[in-house]
């Protein structure tokens, strides 16, 4: 991963930046810095205010209250024609009256001084060359795949050399397969051009492969901001927890405080030691909490393991409720008396040496408590 | 149920297939079939006054289906920014304008003209420095004038229904692009709304050309086609008649066919 070229100024920052339509608080103060050359992502859920803040970057929306920076100058009152971002739209938006090198060209155009034609003409086919796609600038709009226009609308919005790339949801439209492709290509292009790109999806996959940093919001507001791995090994909340990356909660309370580990006695009545999720000292005796764990740092192992056999600290029997094969890994739900269903991910490369189990089976799970969160439940 | 509706269109097109059908007669009455020839179309088209008739129809729906589509147009991207209770009146009134009744809208605006021209003449006449003051009247132009009244609701009903379908996500491409509000309206709007525009035109072309009753009230001493076929029409319906109106027809009904065409390619995008 490329760490973000750090400069004194950031290339954008929200300030307190608030828009309301009528009742409906769309983007709720909101206050954050994205660096220069970094690759950053709003993830949330639908409704959650994603799109307008990418709008309120790019000019189409103006704040109600608050600021937006770019580059350091204030951003209020100047309409979008007059802002160095640029925009990839989620269907695209290309304009179906041109061809593709006019659509690419379109930027160019609008420059005053306007650049010669031959100016423009080489700069729309170094752009298409970018985006693989060279042969293609007399074909019309409707004659390209989903894939291509893609890259229509990406060498459009890189031609004119933004300080910053806005992406809504630029691969929602595509298939599986071609979105990952597509996500390396754009991570490539990133690193190649050097310029900030700011993401907007509500794919926590593709954000936490794809992004320098990641602010995940609900309601306007900002949950959590972080790296990925930030993101995915210390959540501040069940929230954060449960949209990057899946994982288990077992309700309970909050039993003893010491330092670097926290003990939460479960509603099961089984004593959990657990990490904390946070620096902060925000946990207090009595409250409730979840412990929480991932999936894929769950062993499983044939009934009666001990905590030795399974290699973990906390050994819980349970019963195999449902089997999904899924290639390199495979889903076990596992039914357990007093702490619900648990979700195991099994390794291939463990169900080789171990062998796998069928459905209705009885299992053994277990965890080591350096695995386990404690989080308060917002 | 099928016989009805064979009915039906036998009355709606029987008379139309009549005209057509004498419009070929080889005789010199109207009422009876000698033979077929297309005399009488060469007969209409060297009347020196068919051929005036109809260049001051072509003249005037030119001028009022330009001005249509040019105010219908503007009309229709200022209307998109109006929204509640008043939006609702805008679009009643439209409705209202192209329901009205030729007649009525003949009868008021020869009136509204007259009265208009009653006030300003005399005004004209008091400043004018000259020897003769010019004087208004009816004429060419306030059958444009009225025409352009009418046919404007028709454009502004079309290009609306466009604009909505529009996507509105490639106006904001565009000035992300670095386009001027203007320059936007020129490289985008303008080409995305231009089949239903040229639609509009070709609708009010036709009806302009077509309408007699309004033309009638407000040509004074000028004659259109449809006023010059009404009148020579009191001399006896003759198979020159008959040849124009087939010639009318057949103009009219092929604008018409463009006018969908475009406007169901349109829809297609
Ligand atoms: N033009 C608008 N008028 C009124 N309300 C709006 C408007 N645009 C957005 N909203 C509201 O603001 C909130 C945030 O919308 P936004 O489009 O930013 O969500 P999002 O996070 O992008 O969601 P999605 O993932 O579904 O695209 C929603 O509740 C939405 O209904
Ligand atoms: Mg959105």
């Amino acid at each position: 991963m490329t760490s973000p070229a750090q400069t004194d100024t950031p290339d954008i920052r929200f300030e307190n930046a608030t828009k309301r339509y009528g009742d409906v608080v769309a983007v709720d103060s909101l206050s954050l810095a994205i660096d220069k050359g970094e690759f950053f992502s709003f993830l949330g859920p639908s409704g959650c205010g994603k799109t307008t803040s990418l709008r309120l970057i790019a000019g189409f929306e103006q704040p109600t209250e608050g600021d937006v920076l770019i580059g350091g100058a204030s951003m209020v009152g100047t309409p979008p024609h007059k802002r160095p971002v640029n925009m990839v739209f989620q269907h695209y938006a290309l304009f179906p009256h041109m061809n593709v090198a006019d659509n690419v060209g379109y930027g160019l155009r609008q420059l005053s001084p306007r650049p010669p034609k031959s100016e423009i003409q080489k700069r729309v086919d170094e752009t298409l060359e970018l985006v693989q796609l060279a042969e293609y600038g007399k074909r019309r709009i409707w004659e390209l795949s989903g894939g291509q226009q893609q890259r229509v609308a990406l060498a459009r919005a890189l031609i004119c050399r933004p300080t910053v790339l806005l992406l809504d949801e630029p691969l929602a439209a595509l298939d599986r397969k071609l979105r990952r492709e597509m996500q390396i290509e754009l991570q490539t292009l990133q690193r190649d051009v050097g310029i900030t790109f700011v993401l907007v999806t509500h794919d926590q996959e593709e954000a936490l492969s794809m992004s320098d940093r990641i602010c995940i919001m609900r309601d306007g507001r900002i949950v959590q901001s972080g790296t990925p791995r930030e993101l995915y090994d210390r959540p501040l909340n069940r929230y954060v927890a449960d949209f990057v990356g899946k994982s288990n909660f077992i309700p309970g309370k909050i039993a003893t405080v010491n330092g670097r580990s926290i003990d939460i006695e479960s509603d099961g009545g089984m004593l959990f030691s657990c990490n904390p999720s946070t620096e902060q000292d925000t946990y207090t005796v009595g409250d409730s909490a979840s412990i929480a764990v991932r999936p894929e740092l769950i062993s499983i192992g044939p009934p009666g393991s001990n905590a030795e056999a399974l290699g973990t600290d906390v050994v819980i029997p349970g019963r195999i409720q449902n089997r999904i094969f899924l290639g390199e890994h495979t889903e076990y739900l596992v039914s357990t008396e007093k702490y619900g269903e648990i979700l195991v991910l099994s390794p291939k490369y463990i169900e080789s040496v171990r062998g796998s189990f069928e459905r209705d089976e009885d299992v053994a799970i277990g965890w080591k408590n350096e695995t386990a969160l404690a989080l308060e439940d917002t | 149920m099928r016989l009805y509706s064979i009915a039906v269109y036998l009355f709606l097109y029987i008379p139309i297939g009549i005209i057509v059908l004498f419009s070929f007669n080889a005789g010199r009455h109207a009422s009876e079939l000698k033979g077929l020839s297309v005399k009488w179309y060469g007969k209409a088209l060297d009347n020196p006054f068919v051929i005036d008739a109809l260049f001051t129809s072509l003249t005037i729906a030119f001028c009022a289906a330009t001005l249509a589509s040019i105010m219908g147009t503007s009309a229709a991207l200022a209307l998109q920014r109006i929204k509640g209770p008043l939006k609702a009146i805008f679009d009643g009134m439209i409705y209202i304008s192209i329901m009205i009744p030729g007649i009525v809208i003949g009868i008021a605006t020869l009136v509204a003209l007259v009265s208009v021209f009653d006030v300003l003449n005399p005004i004209i006449a008091d400043v004018w420095l000259g020897d003769k003051a010019p004087k208004l009247e009816l004429g060419m132009i306030s059958v444009i004038a009225a025409h352009t009244l009418f046919t404007m609701s028709l454009v502004i009903v079309i290009v609306r229904a466009r604009i909505a379908g529009m996507d509105r996500a490639l106006i904001e491409a565009s000035t992300d692009l670095y386009a001027s509000p203007w320059a936007t309206f020129r490289q985008v709007t303008l080409p995305q709304l231009a089949p239903a525009i040229l639609a509009g035109f070709l609708l009010s072309f036709t009806f302009s050309f077509d309408d007699f009753i309004i033309s009638f009230f407000v040509a004074g001493p000028n004659t259109t086609l449809p006023i010059y076929v009404f009148s020579s029409i009191r001399r006896g319906i003759t198979p020159e008649v008959n040849a124009i109106g087939a010639m009318v027809m057949g103009a009219s009904l092929l604008l018409l066919i463009v006018a969908q065409l475009l406007l169901r390619r349109d829809h297609r995008r």
